[in-house]
């Protein structure tokens, strides 16, 4: 043995493989089996991860236990990651475990029914705490992968029936370590920011594992919690995730959640011309309407009474002028008749003519005598001729 | 917080409005004063919500925060 070595004592060695050990892995991700699964009183979980023919220990400290999202058993594969530490009082090493998930398609299943199971009890599949989407959003929040395909199928999906949104995307990592609590805070992020009016969840089809983050607990609470209704579309048809069970509305597909989210423009946009031109209609119907009374009214008997009357007065005036200038004209001829007539008479009572046509007149004391009888001799008389007096004396 | 937006009516409000009058100005029974008001207003919400479908190009938005933490709308460019 050669004594000029240097002698190191166990804590000195410890400390170093631990520091050497603890530099080189300060993040593993392992693969493998539990075995000897223990809970301790303190909340700590140890446990043994295992393959064919190495195993390695392994401890989830409490405060990660219980935000476990599955309830790891013996002999489930898992994939464990976490920072490999030495622990020096027992002089071996371990993976201080910060997340498990399950490795194979059956763990895959075990741990999705177990926090299926889990958050139903807790009521957050419940119908009634499904809110309702609006009828008419103008601003849609979304939260995928900027470079997938669900982001580009929704953006056609929007272009084609209502180009006159918004769409506001959080870009997230939509698989593999970290997705979950992007997926999640990004949920967050649109309640904090609150100007959207739906959110879309969304990714492309992909395995049971592709699609994991989205069976994740830590998603499933933030759509819970998300004031904005949530719809989820993720994968394909046939593929269900926890976060599809917790939104508001579950679409197929991220192409089927863009059709579920907003209205076909083309018949909206009809509708709309014709409410204008409904309005535009019945309005000319109630003008014409009142109009039409209005007309009514003036062609109305008690309406037109008084000008009724009007007219008759004014035609009776014409009338009785007709009449008055009838009877006048007439009386007038009537007189005119008369007065010439009386004139003829007259003319023809003219002593002058009669007294032409040989005839006297005999006056006594200027008086017209025209009986003999009233004569006596000596009477003074004046006899008028036709062209003058002669006095002469009664006999 | 983000400032507050002028209280603008919602697109969904308007429509709703608009279904109100044309449903009011087919019953027809309003007074010919407020269903000329009503008028009006059903061609002022028409025409905004024509304008408002129209509006051809659909706008993506990404949304961060600024320096200060506030949240801000950046361009997204889209394929």
């Amino acid at each position: 043995m050669n004594v000029t070595q240097d002698v190191l004592t166990v804590t000195e060695v410890t400390r170093r493989i631990k520091q050497l050990l603890e530099t080189s892995f300060p993040s593993a991700t392992i693969a493998g089996e539990i075995s000897n699964f223990k809970r301790h009183t303190s909340g700590h979980i140890y446990f043994t991860l295992k393959d064919e023919n190495a195993q390695i220990a392994a401890v989830l400290w409490r405060s990660r236990a219980e935000r476990l999202l599955m309830s790891p058993e013996d002999g489930m594969k898992v994939i464990v990651s976490g920072r490999i530490t030495v622990y020096e009082v027992r002089g071996n090493y371990q993976i201080e475990v910060l997340s498990i998930r399950p490795f194979g398609v059956g763990e895959f299943q075990m741990a999705f029914e177990y926090l299926k199971r889990k958050l139903a009890a807790e009521g957050l599949f419940d119908p009634e705490h499904k809110k309702p989407l609006p009828e008419y959003p103008e601003r849609i929040g979304i939260v995928t992968s900027p470079t997938g395909a669900a982001l580009q199928d929704t953006l056609n999906i929007l272009r084609r029936r209502m180009p006159s949104v918004e769409l506001i995307l959080i870009p997230v990592r939509v698989q593999g370590p970290g997705a979950a609590e992007e997926i999640a805070n990004a949920i967050y992020e649109f309640t904090e920011y609150g100007r959207v009016d739906v959110l879309i969840v969304a990714r492309g089809g992909g395995s049971l594992e592709d699609l994991w983050a989205f069976n994740e607990e830590i998603v499933a609470r933030a759509i819970y919690a998300s004031k904005i209704p949530v719809v989820s579309a993720i994968g394909h048809e046939i593929d269900f995730t926890i976060a599809d069970f917790v939104a508001d509305l579950r679409a197929p597909t991220p192409s089927a959640a863009a059709e579920l989210v907003v209205r076909d423009g083309a018949v909206l946009l009809d509708n709309v011309r014709d409410s204008w031109h409904t309005i535009r209609e019945s309005m000319l119907n109630m003008l014409n309407h009142h109009k039409g009374n209005i007309r009514h009214l003036l062609k109305s008997y008690s309406f037109n009474k008084p000008i009724d009357l009007l007219h008759q007065f004014s035609q009776r005036i014409d009338e009785v002028d007709r009449g008055m200038a009838a009877s006048v004209a007439h009386r007038f001829a009537m007189i005119k008749m008369n007065a010439r007539a009386l004139h003829l008479r007259l003319a023809a009572l003219d002593p002058q003519l009669t007294l032409k046509r040989g005839y006297t007149i005999v006056y006594k004391d200027h008086e017209i005598i025209d009986s003999s009888k009233l004569l006596h001799a000596e009477d003074v008389i004046d006899i008028k001729f036709q062209d003058g007096d002669v006095r002469s004396t009664v006999s | 917080m983000l400032k507050k937006e002028p209280k603008k009516p919602t697109f969904e409000q308007s429509l709703r409005r608009l279904e109100e009058i044309v449903n009011q100005l087919e019953q027809g029974d309003v007074t010919l004063e407020e269903s000329i008001k009503m008028y009006e207003e059903g061609m002022l919400l028409s025409k905004a919500c024509i304008e408002k479908l129209t509006q051809a190009e659909l706008k993506l938005k990404k949304l961060g925060k600024d320096m200060q933490g506030n949240f801000q709308l950046f361009d997204q460019e889209s394929k």
